[in-house]
């Protein structure tokens, strides 16, 4: 190659700078039309659960300030209170959290910890698989298994046929996977050298489980708790199938706390049975009963939005970091 | 990490002999405890969820107390045959058809025929002059242009209309297995207190029954819970699917890759990012009103297909699978992105740097280099999202499925119903029948799911090997 050609080259050196290619430039703002659909997305959902809100707040019949301190929940009687359906909800959040934290943890600690590398082989793709059982097979369990066991344990005149123990507990067995799955990559993430540490003084498998693992991978554990307490907040078939089509309206001067206004063997309906149970009947736009589910949607998202930055910021501020 | 230094070990005073062991023993037994405590929460869920299979399946099967109108074998007989050798199902499409035509009234015989016709050459109830007429008016019945009816179709019609089953009494699979007996004793005691109504005894058969059954697979839904299938079901999850999957893949492969091999740190992408994050996790229920919101509502024109059409749209309105599909693929999206970026970023640096090195460029490194070596990590999240996708209730409910249909869903603009409404729907009815369906339904679905899921384990399985 001669001196020549290379200065040749340089001087052509214009041409094989980057050329715009037209199709590169097509594809790449297809690619980002994709990404941002999600935005879209996001926004989509505000908008239009934030305009139907706005116009159930704009009805006559309802005033902000009731909905958020108001507890009846009966359209028909024009009283519009969220707090019998926050009711339902909360019951049936706290029974399924009460049933699956302890069951979800140990669980996940003995996949962690105790058991063989076969044996977590093995069940680690069974909770993967039972993660996606779909919760309308649950509802059917809660109404055909659930209920009928616990009228049978407690008698038929303490438990409803609808109530939301049933429901709270079968979305406890619903979320255990979840918690147990999550748990178990939090514990298997913190590195062996802290457990052959612990081991090396003379601890117990019990000693080193939960003083050096668990607080160890504390702030995984914790995220996914909340994960777990927000999908049990967001859950429907189960809640509608078997915790009823009633608000539970209550009045705290009035009625007896543990006799009705937390009894967990009688029914109440929660924020997404309610707007299920809504939207299933003949529903028309432009009505009360529409713009009243879009009101309790936004409500619900924002429950499960606060709840799911919650776990990212837990994982953000805890998380251990070792090399 | 900080552990708690031992008090005594400070004080240079180790425990004794006796305190020594007595402390010794009791760390070990809180061990033990512990372990079995977990092991026991372990077996509880395992337990758990195998008692949810058991219910299922236990409701699936089992002995039924059914009364017909017309008994199968003596409508057999009627034919000619011997019915000790010959069953219902196994008589002729003609002679099935022979049987409808003798028992239906002519007016109930030609809806049947205007919703589906029974022979290509003739008409079994309409008149050649009348199809011809309804058939070139402007709202044409579904029979004109609808394909045949087929022998299970036709056998499932003889059931409903001739021979008329009425299940009065059903058992569950264990009992009927285990004790049997006290079957025959309940619904003789149930005859006793008056609560089969006008039925007598000797009009009672007691047959076992398989609610899920190929029968029950192959038949169109139906108010009447003896001869209901979920055929019209499977097709709607199918529908479903296939505009789920053309929604959401092409549009979540072309995120993941876009922020993969695109985005540069910029603020709005790592908004696109934190957004996906937050999507996974929004309630299946708000995307459903999305769903109505937008697709039912405000595109109707397009959902319905109006637009498509000059004069009578396909749908009256936007309640059609095209808005759940679309629903369904926004609701797996997150899925799907969130897998795909996985399998994106597993691809190592040097097949890019490769491509670029030749002179390639970004898309043309992406095509050829990165996605082939993704694409099975892709497919793993894709069968994901649709296991997601099939199972998913609450938003069809808000954007309309429709409860009671019996017509298989023709294209995008159909109305539907879908897998888990069906199951949905048979669990809120009282009646211990149709209890039995949701069962049978929920069975056909988990087995869906199950192969779903197996596919997407050997996928990644082999996937795994091969990047050994």
């Amino acid at each position: 190659m001669t001196t020549d050609r290379i200065l040749d080259l340089d001087r052509e050196g214009s041409s094989l700078r980057k050329r715009p290619r037209p199709g590169e430039l097509l594809i790449r703002g297809f690619l980002f039309v994709c990404g941002a659909i999600s935005i879209a997305t996001t926004v989509g959902i505000l908008y239009e659960l934030g305009k139907e809100s706005l116009l159930f707040f704009q009805d006559d019949a309802v005033t902000f300030l009731d909905y958020l301190t108001d507890t009846v929940w009966q359209p028909q009687a024009g009283s519009f209170g969220i707090w019998p359906l926050v009711l339902g909800t909360v019951l049936i959040s706290i029974i399924a959290m009460v049933v699956a934290v302890p069951v979800g943890l140990l669980a996940a600690i003995y996949l962690s910890e105790y058991a063989s590398p076969r044996v977590r082989g093995f069940l680690k793709p069974v909770l993967e698989v039972l993660v996606g059982i779909p919760t309308v097979v649950y509802g059917f369990f809660a109404l055909t298994f659930m209920t009928p066991l616990l009228r049978g344990i407690l008698g038929t005149s303490v438990v409803g046929f609808f109530n939301v123990a049933s429901a709270g507990i079968v979305v406890g067995i619903l979320i255990v996977p979840l918690i147990s799955s999550l748990s178990a990559d939090a514990l298997q993430a913190v590195p062996d050298s802290l457990r052959q540490a612990a081991y090396a003084l003379g601890a117990s498998k019990l000693e080193v489980s939960t003083r050096i693992v668990v607080p160890a991978a504390l702030s995984g554990i914790a995220a996914g708790l909340v994960v777990a307490m927000s999908r049990a907040v967001g859950e429907t078939m189960v809640v509608t199938l078997a915790a009823g089509a009633s608000p539970r309206n209550f009045d705290l001067g009035q009625d007896s706390l543990f006799g009705y206004v937390l009894n967990p063997f009688e029914s109440a309906q929660a924020m997404t049975g309610y707007i299920v149970i809504t939207a299933s009947g003949d529903l028309s736009y432009n009505t009360i009963d529409y713009n009243s589910i879009f009101a309790i949607g936004l409500t619900l998202f924002f429950m499960t939005l606060g709840l799911n930055s919650l776990s990212r910021r837990l994982v953000k501020r805890f998380q251990e970091v070792y090399e | 990490m900080t552990v708690e230094a031992p008090e005594r070990a400070s004080r240079g005073n180790f425990p004794e002999e006796e305190e020594y062991r007595g402390l010794l023993n009791r760390r070990t037994r809180n061990a033990r405890l512990f372990q079995a405590a977990s092991l026991m929460a372990l077996t509880f869920a395992v337990l758990a969820l195998t008692t949810l299979l058991y219910t299922i399946i236990n409701d699936s099967f089992g002995l039924v107390a059914v009364v017909n109108e017309n008994q199968p074998e003596d409508i057999v007989a009627g034919l000619g045959y011997d019915p000790a050798e010959t069953s219902l199902a196994d008589l002729s499409y003609d002679e099935l058809v022979g049987l409808l035509q003798g028992a239906v009234s002519s007016g109930v015989g030609r809806r049947l025929e205007r919703e589906q016709r029974f022979y290509e050459d003739r008409l079994v109830f309409e008149t050649d002059a009348v199809w011809i007429e309804i058939c070139s008016s402007d709202e044409p019945p579904p029979g004109c242009t609808a394909g045949l009816r087929d022998g299970a179709n036709v056998f499932s019609l003889v059931q409903e209309r001739v021979v008329v089953p009425d299940v009065i009494a059903a058992y569950e699979l264990v009992p009927s297995l285990l004790s049997p007996e006290e079957f025959d004793a309940e619904v003789a005691a149930g005859f006793e207190s008056g609560r089969f109504g006008e039925y007598t005894p000797d009009q009672v058969n007691i047959e076992w029954r398989a609610w899920f059954s190929m029968t029950f697979l192959r038949s169109p839904a139906s108010s009447i819970p003896e001869v209901a299938g979920i055929r019209t079901a499977i097709w709607g999850s199918v529908w479903l699917v296939v505009i789920t999957v053309g929604f959401a893949v092409p549009v979540g492969v072309g995120a993941a890759i876009y922020l993969v091999e695109y985005a540069k740190p910029s603020r709005f992408n790592e908004l696109i990012q934190t957004n996906i994050n937050n999507l996974a996790g929004v309630p299946s229920i708000i995307y459903g009103m999305l769903g109505l919101a937008v697709f039912v509502r405000l595109l109707e024109p397009i959902t319905s297909g109006a637009i498509f059409t000059d004069g009578v749209p396909p749908a009256e309105n936007g309640r059609t699978i095209l808005s759940a599909g679309i629903t369904l693929g926004l609701l797996t999206l997150p899925v799907v992105i969130i897998s795909a970026q996985e399998a994106l970023k597993a691809v190592p640096d040097s097949l890019r740097s490769a491509g670029m090195a030749l002179g390639a460029t970004r898309w043309q490194t992406v095509r050829s280099q990165v996605l082939p070596v993704a694409l099975p990590g892709i497919l793993t999240g894709t069968i994901l999202a649709i296991a997601r996708a099939i199972g998913e209730t609450a938003p069809l409910i808000l954007v309309g499925a429709a409860s009671f249909i019996t017509a298989d869903p023709t294209g995008p603009f159909s109305k539907f119903t879908a897998l888990p409404i069906q199951i949905f729907q048979w669990t809120s009815y009282p009646q211990v029948e149709f209890q039995k369906l949701a069962a049978a339904a929920s069975i056909a679905l988990l087995l869906l799911l199950l192969t779903l899921n197996a596919a997407a384990v050997i996928l990644r399985n082999r996937y795994s090997r091969r990047a050994q």
